[in-house]
């Protein structure tokens, strides 16, 4: 029972647990204000080096601001775009792809045909794209992200409608007098729901990485709000002198993409039969 | 030959596409470029006068018109921040990148390949959890991360890389391709290859790393998949030799997958290579892009994207026709 497979969904769920309760409760977990500043203290090194201070435990940044204390609402950024854009993308693809699969001809030409041109850009280059014209902002950095994915999920939902739309159920659904919508929304897009929670943990751990770099790029949330990726760039200026502006900035986006990782290993190894079997 | 020309012809309306889409782009952005570029203290005459230069005064659907008819001649205009040809900058900065993505493509795909192969082969031993545990730490890091660790352990604390540039301050090197590696060796210029090497494997080692984890995942499932086919239980029957038979059926026939994910990759390479780039400062078109951007040379930004997205289209059409060639059964 608690083979590797349900030890990757364990762990990748708890380290996704603890992204969730320090973005939640970011307020009440993180020791000072991220953005106060105390210029006396500053470039302090975590508590256990020699020249640490007992009340910052990862040591402060050029600013003397709390690193604990960044990172803890850096989470916050990572998780709400995270789970913004993956919602919306999968709404959107999944929404597309559905029609299309369903309902074929002229629709799955138009979807298919635009799906292509998203496809011809790599996804970080659209999201690049779009923030260099758009400017930075939260809300432009979610959309930026959601165009860049939505079409993992429409391409995928598609397929599965394809071969979905033919089997015994729909035929019988729709012999009973179901209309198209009520079949597709009842019988089939349930169906396609474990793919599309693969694709959505995988989503997830990407839509992080990517708005990391873009932060890290100087294209993703305004300076002023503490993101992993800002910080891993503000901190490079100093990584001989005070190593530690970058090395637990990129701690923290490693360990939460690993997990979230690990997750939807787990995850596919349990809703894909043929990995199953390959095991 | 008929579905290459078709696939050929069908690449038209989507590269049309791409570049209205960029085109469009510029022009939702919020904010008028020319008062973004030329800043608060400009006169609504100077505003008014570089419009009219830019052509921006006229209609979109002419604009984009006159951007595609100079497009098909090369002629993409001056960048803003350079004051020189785009295409003139892009010529200069496109062989480092191309260098770049090829040093990282050989790092991924010898480091890889193997790996996910053998792990396959012995799979479920020790070696193959490792392989995969590594391959799964690896598509978990980001680049640009890795590339700054890699700086301060290498390049910082243990002093061995350079951590910035092409090649050494005052090395001269002839330039025949514009690739530092090749031309070095092609004018027998030893020093400016051995700098050019030192220069380059950090970068690549960040670029590749994560397209390494991939392709190891992607080799060995691909291998497992084959070695289950009935085939490759045929080649042992009839008593070929192990080496054989992962030679000549078991690589060749995983070989497809892997190539298409090689080809899918290579969006992550060109797009990863605008991040590595901008941690080596490496003067590859990717940092040219991203400096583009913070000036607001609109223009340069609005090229540079529609070169990515092309060639990365065009390279994976390539991989469709090299199909045939490992698969004989795909004909064009």
């Amino acid at each position: 029972m608690f083979s590797l497979r349900f030890l990757k969904i364990w762990v990748g769920g708890a380290i996704l647990s603890v992204l969730l309760v320090c973005g939640v409760a970011a307020p009440l977990l993180a020791p000072r204000d991220p953005q106060a500043q105390t210029l006396e203290d500053r470039l302090r090194p975590p508590r256990w080096v020699e020249t640490g201070l007992p009340a910052y435990l990862l040591g402060t940044d050029n600013l003397g601001r709390d690193m604990l204390s960044r990172i803890i609402y850096g989470s916050r950024i990572s998780l709400m775009v995270g789970v913004a854009t993956v919602l919306f993308a999968g709404l959107v693809g999944c929404a597309l792809g559905a029609v299309a699969g369903y309902f074929g001809s002229t629709t799955d030409e138009v979807v298919s045909k635009i799906s292509e041109i998203f496809l011809a850009f790599p996804f970080l280059l659209i999201a690049i794209a779009i923030m260099a014209f758009l400017g930075q902002g939260v809300g432009n950095l979610i959309m930026a992200l959601m165009l860049s994915r939505w079409v993992q999920y429409c391409r995928v939902v598609r397929g599965e409608v394809l071969s979905l739309k033919e089997r015994d159920f729909v035929t019988a659904a729709k012999a009973l007098g179901g209309r198209d919508f009520y079949v597709l929304l009842r019988h089939v897009v349930p169906n396609t729901l474990a793919s599309v929670t693969v694709i959505a943990t995988f989503g997830m751990a990407i839509v992080i990485i990517t708005e990391a770099s873009l932060s890290f790029l100087g294209l993703g949330v305004p300076a002023h709000i503490p993101t992993w990726g800002s910080m891993l760039s503000e901190g490079r200026s100093y990584i001989n002198r005070a190593p530690w502006l970058t090395i637990f900035p990129g701690m923290a986006i490693f360990v939460t993409v690993f997990g979230i990782n690990l997750l939807g290993d787990g995850l596919r190894d349990i809703f894909d039969p043929k990995l199953r079997r390959q095991r | 030959m008929n579905t290459l020309k078709r696939r050929i012809i069908g690449a038209i309306p989507v590269i049309l596409g791409i570049s209205f889409l960029i085109f469009l782009l510029m022009h939702i952005a919020p904010g008028d470029p020319v008062t973004l570029l030329l800043g608060d203290d400009a006169t609504p005459a100077d505003i008014e006068r570089t419009r009219r230069e830019w052509g921006l005064d006229r209609p979109l659907m002419v604009q984009y018109w006159d951007f595609l008819t100079r497009a098909v001649t090369g002629d993409f205009g001056r960048s803003l921040k350079f004051n020189e040809p785009v295409m003139k900058l892009v010529w200069e900065r496109l062989p480092a990148t191309l260098e770049l993505a090829f040093a990282s493509l050989l790092v991924a795909i010898s480091i890889a390949v193997p790996l996910g192969v053998y792990s396959a082969i012995k799979h479920n031993s020790l070696l193959d959890h490792a392989g995969m545990s590594v391959a799964l730490i690896g598509v978990s890091l980001p680049n640009f991360w890795l590339g700054i660790m890699l700086i301060y352990f290498l390049g910082g604390q243990l002093n061995l890389l350079p951590v910035a540039g092409r090649i050494e301050y005052g090395i001269e090197i002839k330039s025949v391709t514009g690739l530092y590696l090749l031309d070095s060796l092609l004018t027998g210029n030893l020093p400016a290859f051995w700098s050019a090497s030192q220069h380059l494997l950090m970068p690549a080692v960040t670029l590749g790393s994560a397209l390494a984890a991939i392709i190891t995942r992607i080799s060995r499932s691909s291998v497992l998949e084959v070695m289950r086919q009935d085939y490759v239980v045929t080649a042992r029957a009839k008593g070929l030799s192990e080496k054989t038979v992962i030679w000549r059926h078991i690589l060749r026939n995983a070989l497809i997958t892997i190539v298409t994910i090689l080809g899918l990759q290579l969006g992550a390479l060109l797009s990863g290579s605008v991040v590595t780039e901008t941690v080596f400062s490496f003067p590859g078109i990717g940092d040219l892009l991203i400096q583009s951007i913070s000036a607001r040379d609109y223009k340069l930004t609005q090229v540079l994207i529609l070169m990515f997205a092309v060639t990365y289209f065009v390279v994976n059409l390539l991989i469709d026709v090299l199909y045939s060639w490992i698969d004989p059964r795909i004909k064009f």
